[in-house]
């Protein structure tokens, strides 16, 4: 079963031609980012919000152009790994806050992605989001969908998802929103070239070639058009994640997938006029929509936004929802929203939907990210931290062995052979997940791993006694003392391994930092420990105790006569284990 | 027979149980000078507490003299400066993203190494009580795991005692970096944390024994709590003292690697507050957990009745003399 295990893992490193561990950046050399996100009021983020916030540093982050960089959760922190150097301006990018505005839209521009961008487009085939940003939330998952090579259809329901008021229907707006709906549900590809399939009198011009056809440029900010012609949303790094829209100025935005362009108006309803923002399935129908409510101030607001976008002509009726400097949706306004409630329909499913109102909810609590620290490590610092941890781990190694052969003699043999077990399993284990799992070796996990060849030698050393105590005794021959002594040696090895298993859970997940990797590292090893001493050690014992040179008790095998003294009056003695 | 064989042969009788009341001065004292320590001296917190920069380069050439007057030039008021190796570590006052990267530049300028060789760590103000903050969460949900899980597996008097001991190892380490001045960086606080695993290991080995041991315990027993006890803890002195030792080993390997090769760091600060904890854990696994416990089911009317009758035929401390020789 042991030797299963070992060849499998083994095998598994045979397979994937990954024969080293993947090695953190404090070794391999690079940047570190602790962001502390906050609300505006210094409080801490709910756990939702965290996670967008994630997707928001995540979609900035590999919108820099930083190959390699990884955004993870920490706790309440987000950590942004940054391997190589010199990335100062990108780290000041990734820390600023992403905010949320609505703008009305003043013109619009369908822009045609290259085949092989809209085939990497990183939309996962099984959740139409309504962002470019919501991402798969990992690495991992990551490459499977890219790899997948689906052309993802990039489903948004932005520009055809529709908002109605929902304390006022317009019975006439309903079958529009339910039109445009099945076609976005349909994830019909023509819809992209056919922006303005809504029933609206307005017959628009696609937009083509000429850079300002179909575009009427009245009431546009000379200054703003030229960026919005130069705008190239094809290129998912120039799409201006991350950019702060100052709300006071008309801003040129793209479709967070890059499909469309806009010249926005001034943002008269900003993010945090939201009261809340939720998914739903309409009453009445099987349709996601999405429902959102503003708080007093922002309902005013909102209700003249919709009626301004209302009396105007397409593209002009549609309200861009703005965050972090992309357009995530633009849904036309098919009637004024009085009463600070709207509804936004039109193709959702339910984990679009969701993503939608996540978002808006984002939007209605802005976080700031505190910087609470910054580590660069250059490459010659972690080559030494890693130099110096393996030299201490072989010393440390060497040192127990020596004690262990010192002190138990023959039995001896066992532990080094043990701990040599162990060390092949935890190298394997830590390639294999690297390789993976995406687990990267840091300091604090080879500082945990040095430590815990402490731990792996206990359970030996307190079966070793236990032995020798049946042997004390003296009533047994070496063979059933061997079994004697593991019944008992076994409980107290398995709770003192829960103890420190139970130490390393409540480390990992309160962790800040380091701590998780350390703790990884002493429960990884506490479990290999248990494996070995059931699998290995107990068993390679019994095989031993057949052997005369142990039998006997050889005085180099650790269980002779004069080790075990007074073997002849213990016999007739009370012993603890008989008071 | 010299100690050292006897320890090898086991052959060994400490009155551990018995001299309950010299452990628990010996420790009292270490406590009342340790919360002293804390209270007087405080801890040395280090930058990642109180918010700063650290700036780390290899630069042969250059002395402590020169290495300061190149912070100065650039506007940090108070850099400290330290070495290991052929290594620099200048610690400052929390710095702008400007001045931050002067001195990165003119540190690559006046002693030639690449700007990318400049190793910068910036944090927060905040970042620190962020940290301890989690720490003592951390601590706390520690030890609650721990009462609910000895107790079950022991029962919640051991639990007790246990988490008694746990503290007074915690205390007197935090005294021992007061006293001391050792840097307190967050690697200490996990080296802290960690203590508390070991502190436990060593603790439920003993119990475990105890457990055993006392179990046979009836009315006709020859034996009071305490002796049991006693025996018992001899019974696994020679199993504490390796563990303790080989889990010191790497501990102790770890240190001197982090101290001599690279100077300040997560290795030295890690193994420092490892070394110091797993030591006041073997003592008080040994002279705290277990008179603790004693002194805790001794008023438990079972074994308060079987001290009595011993006490009135006087078959008390011989028997334990006895008994406990056998074993050895």
């Amino acid at each position: 079963m042991l030797l299963a295990l070992i060849l499998a893992l083994g095998g598994t490193m045979l397979l994937q031609q990954a024969y080293t561990p993947k090695l953190g950046l404090d070794l391999a050399g690079g940047t570190t980012v602790t962001l502390s996100p906050v609300t505006q009021n210094g409080t801490s983020p709910p756990e939702e919000i965290l996670d967008r916030a994630v997707n928001i540093i995540r979609t900035r982050v590999n919108g820099t152009g930083i190959s390699d960089a990884e955004v993870a959760k920490s706790g309440d922190n987000i950590i942004i790994s940054i391997p190589g150097v010199g990335q100062n301006e990108a780290i000041q990018l990734v820390a600023t806050t992403a905010e949320l505005r609505f703008r009305q839209v003043l013109a619009m521009q369908a822009t045609q992605i290259p085949q092989e961008l809209a085939t990497n487009a990183p939309t996962p085939a099984a959740s139409p989001s309504a962002t470019g940003s919501a991402k798969p939330s990992t690495e991992q998952s990551a490459k499977p969908t890219q790899s997948a090579g689906t052309p993802a259809p990039s489903a948004s329901p932005t520009g055809k998802a529709l908002s109605s008021a929902l304390t006022a229907p317009t019975p006439s707006a309903q079958p529009s929103a339910t039109q445009t709906g099945q076609q976005q549900g349909k994830k019909d590809q023509n819809a992209k070239a056919t922006p303005t399939a809504s029933p609206s009198a307005q017959v628009s011009t696609p937009p083509m070639q000429d850079p300002n056809a179909g575009i009427d440029t009245q009431g546009i900010d000379p200054a703003v058009l030229k960026q919005f012609q130069a705008l190239d949303c094809t290129d998912p790094k120039k799409r201006g994640q991350g950019v702060q829209d100052d709300p006071a100025k008309q801003f040129a935005a793209c479709e967070t997938d890059g499909s469309y362009k806009y010249v926005l108006d001034v943002a008269k309803v900003v993010g945090t006029d939201i009261d809340t923002a939720s998914a739903g399935v309409q009453q009445g129908t099987t349709e996601w929509i999405v429902q959102l409510d503003f708080k007093s101030k922002g309902a005013g607001a909102w209700s003249d936004l919709t009626t301004k976008a209302y009396n105007s002509q397409e593209p002009r009726n549609k309200v861009a929802v703005v965050l972090d400097g992309v357009v995530i949706t633009a849904p036309n306004i098919i009637s004024p929203i009085p009463g600070g409630r709207a509804e936004i329909t039109g193709g959702f499913n339910q984990a679009s939907a969701t993503a939608l109102a996540d978002q808006l909810k984002y939007g209605a609590l802005p976080l700031k990210f505190n910087r609470s620290s910054v580590d660069t490590v250059s490459s010659t610092l972690g080559q030494d931290q890693l130099r110096g941890g393996l030299i201490a781990g072989i010393i440390g190694l060497a040192l127990v062995l020596v004690y262990c052969l010192f002190y138990y003699r023959g039995l001896g043999i066992v532990a080094v052979l043990s701990l040599v077990v162990a060390t092949v399993i935890t190298y394997t284990s830590v390639v294999v997940l690297g390789t993976n799992a995406n687990f990267r070796l840091s300091l604090p996990h080879i500082i945990g791993l040095v430590v815990s060849i402490g731990i792996t030698a206990d359970s030996f050393i307190v079966y070793f006694e236990r032995i020798r105590d049946e042997m004390k005794e003296g009533r047994r021959t070496l063979r059933a003392a061997v079994e004697v002594a593991w019944v008992r040696a076994r409980r107290t090895i398995l709770i003192a391994d829960a103890v420190m298993f139970i130490a390393a859970i409540v480390l990992y997940f309160l962790a800040v930092g380091g701590v998780a990797g350390f703790a990884f590292a002493m429960g990884l090893t506490t479990l290999i420990d248990v494996v070995v001493v059931f699998l290995f050690t107990k068993p390679f014992i019994a095989v031993l105790a057949k052997l005369k040179f142990f039998a006997k008790g050889h005085p180099l095998s650790g269980l002779d006569a004069e080790r075990m003294s007074e073997t002849s009056t213990a016999k007739r003695t009370t012993t603890p284990q008989e008071a | 027979m010299g100690l050292a064989r006897r320890l090898y042969r086991g052959e060994i009788d400490v009155d551990f149980v018995g001299k309950w009341r010299l452990w628990y001065s010996l420790s009292g004292l270490l406590l009342i000078v340790s919360l002293a320590g804390l209270l007087i001296n405080g801890l040395n917190l280090g930058v990642e507490f109180k918010g700063g920069n650290v700036f780390s380069f290899s630069a042969p050439s250059a002395s402590i003299e020169t290495v300061r007057e190149t912070f100065r030039e650039e506007g940090v008021h108070q850099p400290i400066v330290q070495t290991a190796g052929n290594r620099w570590r200048v610690t400052t006052e929390t710095l702008s993203e400007g001045t931050t990267n002067q001195v990165q530049t003119a540190i690559s300028k006046t002693y030639g190494v690449p700007a990318d060789q400049v190793d910068i760590q910036s944090i927060g103000a905040s970042w620190g009580g962020e940290v301890s903050n989690k720490a003592w969460i951390g601590l706390a949900v520690f030890m609650l795991a721990i009462i609910l899980y000895l107790s079950m597996a022991f029962e919640p008097k051991m639990a007790l005692a246990a988490i008694v001991a746990l503290i007074h190892d915690l205390v007197i380490t935090a005294g021992v970096y007061a006293w001391s001045g050792f840097e307190v960086t967050p690697a200490t606080l996990l080296g802290f944390l960690t203590i508390l695993g070991y502190s436990l290991y060593d603790a439920v080995v003993v119990f475990d024994m105890i457990k055993e041991v006392t179990a046979k315990l009836g009315h006709t027993s020859k034996m009071t709590y305490s002796m049991a006890a006693n025996n018992a803890l001899n019974h696994t002195l020679i199993r504490s003292l390796n563990t303790s030792l080989v889990a010191i080993l790497p501990v102790a390997a770890i240190l001197f690697i982090g101290t001599t090769l690279l100077g300040a760091g997560t290795l030295k600060d890690l193994s420092l507050a490892l070394f110091v904890g797993m030591i006041v854990g073997t003592y008080s696994s040994l002279c705290v957990a277990t008179p603790l416990l004693v002194t805790l089911k001794e008023r438990e009317p079972k074994y308060q009745a079987i001290a009595k009758r011993l006490a009135s035929t006087g078959g008390g401390k011989k028997g334990s003399k006895s008994a406990a020789v056998a074993n050895g």
